[in-house]
């Protein structure tokens, strides 16, 4: 036990600096502030305009969340295209990995600081739990399980387009490309996609397909089902996408 | 304290670092010198662990860079091309961040960047951003970086790039005051600088050393090394070189006009030393000189006879 404490201590030493770094550098320009601000008027907008909120009547956040993977779908790109494409193109790239730091806790490190930024982001809406709370009795649970699902559809694009990122130098093809990848994840549950493979494919293969949709997983969490496989499958997304991105840091660090 | 191994890179159809072997020991500081493209910047990726060699090896300390790479990592102090930083921080945020990497915290870490801020002379600047720093103080926010944690190996991709005369100076002294408790390897296109600061130098052409030796040990490959010159009114030229000419030592005599006066020099055949044999002539024939010096060599030359052009060079490394 005391050795596994050891090396979790050792390894935190080794992703803490770039954490707080790169988290730090988020506020160091306007980036921060008019990301926060936009993420909280076009979700705003969405849940009253869009959702009809209020015409609703209903006393829970269900419209608010169910915009959720789609608003990521352009809002996350936004914060994960710097994350490896401005290192390489201003050369700190060759600074940060000759730092006695090993390459996953660099990627780790970065990742992170990038998700709790979302995270942040995201707890910034609690206004409108608020809101919904004074209005009415709704299931907190229910709105819990969801602010867990959306933290888990943001941490799964994120690593996505971290992954991108690091291919490329050019942040708008970061951005671009992060966005076509991620709304391949997003869709894949939806007729759209299924009914491609519904006509040739045998069963188990669109079975697969639709099991890859974040939407399909993210709206089983917002049911206020907090299962066990829809964890896994956001973990397991992030995971290999941060494998890849690790990959692909040594792979094109020549250029 | 650095061994390299028949190291070498391949991009594509070239090849960058072809078999390259060194080893640098305490004390010593090499300059490593080359045309552009020579391989000296990606030799330099190579031995901090940034690139990856297509074989060959590099250690730092008996640690080696692929298999051991963040302990080996730990013992070098690296200076990138162009000093590289994160932009948005200040001075100060950049250098603590370094410091917690490096493995220092609370009053060590401080201590730690108030000495390097004040053997880089970066005092003034320590609150503003990077980016809004000029050329030389950036330079030297690469140089605090690479020196903050006293390494053994200290790896410099062209440290007084971009700088004025003063602030070479004052780098070059600050790299002199390391010298002797440490490794070093720096990369330049100053010639003159590898005369004031290195204690070895090392040209490199097409990816391979193509000499290896003191300064002094390189002058003395050069045409001009104990060649002298006398300069001296035009009408006296004629006699004075027959003269020269029928010294024993001589074996060419080159001149050049200047205005009304003519600058002479006189080659030396292999090995004579020339300038006692023509000042006791000078004095003897009671010329009229302008200036008599004896030359040391000239690096640019030695530089240019022992490299090659870069067109050469890229035509060369594609076949």
């Amino acid at each position: 036990m005391n050795a596994v404490m050891n090396k979790v201590v050792t390894n935190a030493k080794y992703v803490l600096p770039i954490f707080k770094r790169e988290f730090a550098s988020y506020f160091a320009t306007p980036l921060a502030y008019v990301f926060i601000v936009i993420f909280l008027l076009t979700m705003g907008a969405f849940t009253f305009y869009v959702g009809h909120f209020y015409e609703n009547g209903i006393a829970d956040l269900s419209v608010f969340f169910a915009y959720h993977p789609w608003l990521y779908l352009f809002l996350v790109p936004a914060i994960s295209m710097r994350l490896w494409a401005d290192e390489r193109r201003t050369g700190t790239m060759e600074l940060l990995l000759t730092l006695p730091i090993p390459l996953w806790a660099t990627v780790l490190g970065k990742y992170l600081a990038a998700w709790a930024f979302t995270g942040i982001a995201l707890a910034l809406t609690f206004p409108i739990w608020l809101t919904v709370n004074y209005l009415g009795e709704p299931d907190n649970g229910v709105i819990f399980a969801s602010y867990i699902g959306s933290f888990l559809v943001a941490g799964g694009y994120l690593a996505i387009g971290a992954c991108i990122s690091a291919s490329t130098s050019n942040q708008v093809i970061a951005f671009v490309v992060s966005v076509a990848v991620c709304f391949l994840f997003t869709v894949s549950g939806a007729p759209l996609v299924l009914d491609v493979f519904q006509a040739w494919a045998p069963m188990a293969l669109t079975d697969a397909v639709a099991s890859l949709s974040v939407v399909t997983h993210f709206n089983a969490i917002t049911q206020g089902v907090l299962d066990l496989r829809d964890i896994v499958f956001f973990l397991s997304l992030i995971a290999l996408f941060l494998a890849a991105n690790i990959v692909v840091v040594d792979l094109k660090k020549g250029g | 304290m650095i061994e390299i191994e028949g190291l070498t890179k391949r991009f594509g159809p070239v090849t960058a670092v072809a078999g390259l072997s060194l080893s640098v020991a305490k004390g010593e500081v090499l300059g490593f010198l080359g045309p552009n493209g020579a391989g000296k910047s990606t030799t330099m990726k190579m031995i901090t662990g940034f690139l990856t060699p297509d074989a060959g090896r590099a250690s730092i300390c008996g640690h080696d860079i692929e298999t051991d790479t963040t302990a080996a990592q730990a013992l070098i102090g690296y200076l990138p091309e162009g000093a590289p930083a994160y932009g948005d921080m200040t001075v100060r945020q950049f250098l603590a961040f370094i410091a917690e990497v490096r493995g220092f915290s609370g009053a060590e870490a401080k201590a730690r960047v108030t000495a390097v801020v004040e053997k880089t002379d970066l005092g003034p600047v320590l609150e503003q951003p990077i980016e809004t720093l000029s050329k030389g103080f950036k330079r030297r926010v690469g140089l605090a970086q690479a020196i903050l944690h006293d390494p053994p190996v200290l790896i410099m991709d062209e440290p007084t790039d971009g700088l004025d005369p003063n602030q070479k100076h004052s780098v070059r002294g600050l790299i002199q005051a390391m010298a002797a408790e440490k490794a070093i390897i720096i990369s330049t296109h100053l010639l003159e600088e590898v005369d004031a600061i290195c204690t070895r130098a090392v040209i490199i052409d097409r990816g391979g050393v193509v000499a290896d030796g003191t300064p002094a040990e390189l002058l003395a490959r050069s045409r001009y090394h104990n060649a002298v010159t006398l300069t001296l009114a035009e009408n006296d030229a004629e006699g004075v070189v027959a003269k020269l000419k029928a010294l024993g030592g001589v074996a060419q005599v080159e001149r050049k006009l200047i205005g009304n006066a003519v600058r002479l020099t006189a080659f030396p055949k292999s090995g004579s030393l020339l300038i006692e044999q023509v000042s006791q002539l000078a004095s003897r024939e009671n010329w009229t000189l302008k200036e008599l010096y004896a030359e040391p060599g000239r690096l640019d030359e030695v530089f240019r006879a022992i490299t090659t052009s870069d067109a050469a060079r890229a035509k060369a490394a594609r076949a």
